[in-house]
């Protein structure tokens, strides 16, 4: 198991390097530049300035030296300053993330809540009228654009019955502090939280749904209620604790998922997280702040996969790796 | 129950048994497993509407993709474009958000365009851009999928990296940036379109190949396959026989999803400003509108309805999907 893990991390470093490449190289390629974004509204600027604007910068490189440049930095943890933040990149992202984060686990937490005992209900009512009211509803919010969904929303409660506010995290000009502040956020992110669960319930729905309905045509569940076992007994301990494997995986599989932000929802609820983040730095052309953030999804990916094989190894000890 | 009466029952069942078997292929299990899926049906409907919507609606409606309606304030008269003796009054403005009437079904938009006509030409191109980048990413995914599956070792081992890291790009900032190559190498709108399935393809091909490797794995333990290598069978025989006629139910699955998660990533794109843009019109760029505050609180007919035509394509997709799903599945009984 440890050697297992050791290879996957060390196959995984290998990955992020052909990623960094490809994506510092994406990255380069962009035809306009922060410089030429920063001075194209000053006529007085001379050739030499942006010269030694680039050079400050960190752009008067060629792709491959650049390239080496980020690299090597990268491999000691330094990412470099954001260009828009003026900041170092870690320290922008440590502080963002946490905004995504908790809109992110306020949402899973409300999606497995009421997930979970659906998908177990729809499964043990296969094909009756409640089945497919669920299975319905869970097709349809996965089949929801998020953009339309939010604005639907924000037509409705915002601009219509005016019971949330239509964007940003706290309300201008009040400084609530403490308690008030708390409150205030929380009355912010229903709507975003709203858009989240919504559009993310369906797959959680449907995962437990199937996988229940796999262990319920299992030999052993058969045995249960050949045995005379209440039912109740069959669907939750007998059935429902098998079904709890895989979904246990899934979940630590979404957990580095998390910290991720969400462009669309983000920007849309101007909700100052590493989405919105993300989509100001490719306006701005804020070059090491988008290369971070890149490789700070990758790295989060490849950690969600191998978060849930060691889960898939730690709760199900069937599962050997070798 | 005596002995006798028992084996009378199971003779009664046998023959009725008997007397009620139906000889059925695979396929038309799977059709019979398939239409008995209501919601399945539900979304075969809803596609099919939409297509005849999108494809045979452009002909009844009386106006054009682009047609533009003028209206002459003074004479409370509407102008179409053509009509460039009537465009000359000076009382003649542009006819921009419209009420909903007899001429106009579902009003003007912000620009002066009859929004029922445009929703036609809109979901038919959200319909044919998904079709295309669906296919360019099966093509790729399926190749690489079975090559790495089929010949193992090492080819596996490099195409595996690669799924990899094409798995770990992120997507959504990757499509902003590549967006931004093509405004400034000058692309024209109606090459870009074309650029835009191509790049989406690209990018989406590792879960394709990831899956397909997987069944390919799994075909090649099978006990058949075992027997089939036994007696001799050719590599050509092996592939068109065993490998690709059991890996489609899958394929086909996971390209009818697809086939829906792509109108939504196109319609965000386009909801972006970056995807599909002016003179076509996209079920996205129809909703962008409502970034426009005055648009969102009142002129409810030119945003909701490309929504909700964006929603009913992408559910009834999804709900094929499903359908398929359970239909291929020998193991769900119905």
């Amino acid at each position: 198991m440890k050697q297992y893990i050791i290879r996957r991390i060390l196959t995984s470093i290998l990955v992020l390097f052909g990623v960094s490449f490809l994506i510092y190289g994406m990255l380069r390629l962009m035809p306009s530049d922060f410089i030429s974004q920063m001075t194209s509204g000053n006529p007085d600027i001379t050739a030499e300035q942006k010269e030694a604007l680039k050079e400050k910068y960190g752009m008067n490189t060629n792709i491959v030296q650049g390239y080496v440049n980020w690299i090597s930095g990268a491999v000691t943890g330094d990412f470099g300053e954001s260009f828009q933040y003026q900041r170092p990149v870690t320290q922008v992202i440590g502080e963002k993330m946490w905004i995504s984060f908790s809109l992110a686990a306020i949402a899973l937490i409300i999606e497995l809540a009421i997930a979970i005992p659906l998908g177990v209900i729809a499964a043990t009512k296969q094909y009756s009228k409640v089945d497919y009211g669920i299975v319905f509803f869970a097709l349809a919010g996965i089949s929801l654009p998020s953009f339309f969904f939010a604005a639907v929303l924000r037509r409705a409660f915002s601009v219509g019955l005016k019971i949330f506010p239509i964007s940003g995290m706290v309300t201008a000009r009040e400084n609530y502090t403490g308690f008030m502040w708390f409150v205030d956020v929380a009355h912010h992110f229903v709507l975003p939280i709203i858009v989240f669960v919504i559009l993310g319930i369906g797959s959680w729905l449907r995962y437990t749904r199937t996988n229940m309905l796999e262990v319920l045509n299992m030999d052993y569940v058969r045995t249960a209620r050949a045995k005379g076992l209440d039912e109740r007994v069959v669907v939750f301990k007998h059935a429902f604790r098998n079904t709890l494997i895989p979904l246990v995986t899934f979940i630590g599989a979404q957990v580095p998922a998390l910290f991720s932000g969400a462009i669309i929802t983000e920007g849309i609820f101007s909700i100052p997280g590493l989405g919105q983040a993300a989509l100001d730095a490719v306006t701005n052309k804020d070059l090491p702040f988008l290369m971070a953030y890149l490789m700070f999804l990758a790295i989060l990916t490849l950690l969600g996969t191998l978060i849930s094989d060691i889960l898939y190894a730690v709760v199900d000890p069937r599962v050997r790796y070798n | 129950m005596s002995d006798s009466q028992t084996k009378l029952r199971n003779e009664q069942e046998t023959i009725e048994f008997e007397k009620n078997q139906v000889i059925l292929t695979p396929g038309q299990l799977i059709m019979k497993r398939f239409f008995r899926n209501k919601l399945a049906i539900l979304g075969l409907g809803i596609i099919l509407a939409v297509i005849v919507f999108c494809y045979l609606g452009p002909l009844f409606s009386p106006y054009g993709e682009y047609e533009i309606f003028y209206y002459n304030e003074a004479t409370n008269t509407e102008i179409r474009m053509d009509d460039k003796k009537a465009l000359e009054d000076p009382n003649v403005g542009l006819y921009v958000k419209a009420p909903i009437s007899k001429s106009h079904w579902l009003g003007t938009d912000a620009d002066g365009r009859d929004v029922l006509t445009r929703l036609m030409y809109g979901g038919r191109i959200s319909l044919q851009f998904s079709l295309a980048v669906t296919i360019i990413e099966m093509i790729i995914g399926i190749t690489m999928g079975g090559i790495a599956g089929y010949y193992g070792g090492k080819v596996d081992m490099v195409i595996m990296r690669l799924v990899e890291i094409f798995y770990c790009i992120p997507f959504m900032p990757l499509m902003l940036i590549t967006s931004s190559f093509m405004a400034a190498f000058g692309i024209l709108p109606q090459h870009k379109i074309y650029f835009l399935m191509l790049i989406m393809g690209v990018f989406n091909w590792a879960s394709v190949a990831r899956m397909v490797r997987g069944q390919m794995l799994t075909i090649r333990e099978m006990d058949y396959m075992a027997a089939a290598e036994a007696a001799g069978i050719s590599v050509r025989k092996k592939i068109f026989k065993h490998l690709v006629p059991n890996s489609i139910p899958i394929i086909i699955v996971m390209a009818t999803m697809d086939l829906g998660s792509f109108i939504i990533t196109e319609s965000t794109l386009s909801y972006l400003g970056v995807g599909i843009s002016t003179p076509y019109a996209s079920l996205g760029s129809m909703v962008n509108a409502v970034n426009k505050d005055i648009i969102m609180r009142n002129y409810l007919n030119i945003w909701v309805p490309p929504g909700v035509v964006l929603l009913l394509i992408v559910m009834a997709f999804n709900f094929i999907g499903d359908g398929l799903r359970d239909a291929f599945d020998p193991k769900m009984k119905r």
